[in-house]
């Protein structure tokens, strides 16, 4: 099996463009959540906050395949561009068939499922629907659309698995290269807001609606005041590549994925289960071949939800104890669906690189069902070497992913 | 709509739809090979004909052989003397 190092980093998150306003915006223990005059209009819905993707420049894409994307495929666009970039791939290397892309979301683009059924059921008539409709709403959506604009021709996946499709994506992208399919492959997830996917939480009882007021006062991860998810949008776009190929092209590696793991938990469809939890990351440990006692920090899923938090803490607190530092980076983002794992990771790589760890948000009072593990409330200055990352999805889909990084 | 306005009014639409500049629009430029636009872009093209002077263009062989921004021209302007 080869060794998979990441080389390069891209994002769009409720802070904007680039993973540089992500990490300035975490360092300061920015909110990135915002009253939302669209959502307020709903009837019925009670949640009328979320995190949203501030100005970006769809135009820096040239409109043959902009006219194709929907918000979360420009998002995508725009970060895989960061990646790429970083990672110095020439252009050759893109699209000389050994670079695959693993990018997928949590549904097609329901703005313009929306758009189409406006006009489909208004008379049963298809006669103003345009062309590239579809491509925004296909499942693979932001995996097509990114194969067109940068002219990929190795393998092309799109595994959609709600919350844990950003963290799903990485670990198959980097089995992959693992066993030897591909040299390089682009990775992540993206989404984009809608009121189905906050009303979607509302109607499970799993958002927060008791802060529209104080939009940055939630969500608020492992909190006794914690009272659900916050929806928001966003990309995040890893290169990961084989040890090899990065050796060979002289590229900067950011830390190697030792570990992944990707279970399934029957026991129910929304609620998560500890043991089920804790047996995702040790799989992803014995991935590794480390064991608990190795890893310095977790970084959570945590979306602030009742149940989730407390099934979480329980199962960190089962196999690592109070040892590695635990944060949640929820509290700052809001959940950004399928680019939560994969901002979150990328989040985690720069605090690996620039020796420091972010605290949770929002995170106050620790909740008695949370106790056990070691939260951080203030930001701390410290290097942390190997780290796993957590992410878990509606649909029993957990995953796992420890990344390393060498002392240098 | 006198006959300049008419094909000014496609330009318009045209320009808004496809990002293209009027100095890209000259007359006897080409779709394919000048503005670069495909398939699915004649499909849209259609559509917001379609939407603007109200006639139906869909499935029209005319509409088919059409090359250049001046065959455009020339269409819309049959057709709408058809009305």
């Amino acid at each position: 099996m080869k060794r998979v190092v990441i080389t390069g980093l891209g994002a769009v998150s409720p802070f904007g463009v680039g993973t540089d306003s992500l990490m300035k915006s975490l360092s300061a223990g920015d909110s990135g959540i915002q009253a939302m005059d669209e959502l307020a209009q709903i009837t019925g819905l009670n949640p009328t906050i979320a995190g949203k993707v501030p100005d970006y420049d769809a135009k820096l894409i040239p409109r043959k395949f902009r006219r194709t994307m929907s918000p979360m495929s420009i998002f995508a666009t725009l970060a895989t561009q960061e990646a790429i970039t970083q990672a110095g791939l020439s252009k050759e290397i893109i699209t000389g068939g050994t670079a695959g892309l693993s990018v997928s979301s949590t549904v097609g683009s329901v703005q313009a499922l929306q758009s189409f059924f406006t006009k489909f059921l208004d008379g049963f008539s298809i006669e103003e629907i345009k062309a590239t409709e579809f491509f925004k709403i296909m499942n693979h959506s932001c995996a097509a659309n990114l194969t067109q604009c940068f002219e990929i021709t190795g393998r092309v996946m799109a595994p959609s698995a709600a919350c844990s499709t950003g963290c799903q994506t990485i670990g198959l992208a980097a089995e992959a290269i693992a066993i030897g399919k591909q040299d390089i492959m682009l990775c992540g997830g993206a989404d984009e807001l809608h009121p189905l996917t906050v009303s979607t939480f509302d109607i499970i009882q799993a958002a927060s609606t008791g802060y529209n007021e104080h939009p940055a006062s939630t969500p608020r991860p492992f909190d006794v005041d914690r009272d659900g998810i916050v929806c928001a949008e966003g990309a995040g776009i890893l290169v990961l590549e084989s040890l090899e190929s990065a050796q060979k092209r002289g590229a900067e590696i950011l830390a190697e994925i030792i570990g992944f793991s990707s279970t399934a938990d029957p026991s129910n469809l929304v609620s998560p289960s500890s043991k089920a939890i804790a047996q995702c990351m040790q799989l992803a440990l014995d991935d590794a071949g480390i064991e608990p006692e190795a890893v310095q920090y977790v970084n959570a899923h945590a979306t602030g939800t009742v149940l989730g938090d407390a099934a979480e803490s329980s199962a960190i607190a089962s196999l690592f104890g109070s040892k590695p530092l635990v944060s949640s980076l929820k509290g700052h983002l809001g959940h950004t669906m399928a680019a939560s794992g994969a901002l979150e990771t990328i989040a985690t790589i720069l605090m690996m690189n620039n020796g420091l760890v972010i605290p949770t948000r929002n995170l106050v009072d620790i909740a008695s069902d949370c106790i056990g593990i070691t939260h951080i409330k203030q930001i701390e200055n410290r290097t942390i070497l190997t780290v796993l990352k957590n992410s878990f999805a509606l649909g029993g889909i957990n995953t796992s992913i420890v990344l390393r990084r060498d002392n240098d | 709509m006198t006959d300049p306005e008419v094909i000014q009014h496609v330009n318009d639409l045209l320009a808004e739809e496809f990002e293209l500049t009027f100095d890209q629009m000259r007359p006897e430029a080409l779709f394919k090979e000048d503005l670069e636009l495909d398939s699915l872009d004649a499909v849209d093209m259609v559509i917001i004909l379609e939407q603007a002077f109200k006639f139906k263009i869909k499935k029209n062989e005319a509409f088919k052989r059409i090359r250049s921004l001046n065959d455009l021209h020339k269409f819309v302007l049959e057709k709408k003397k058809e009305l």
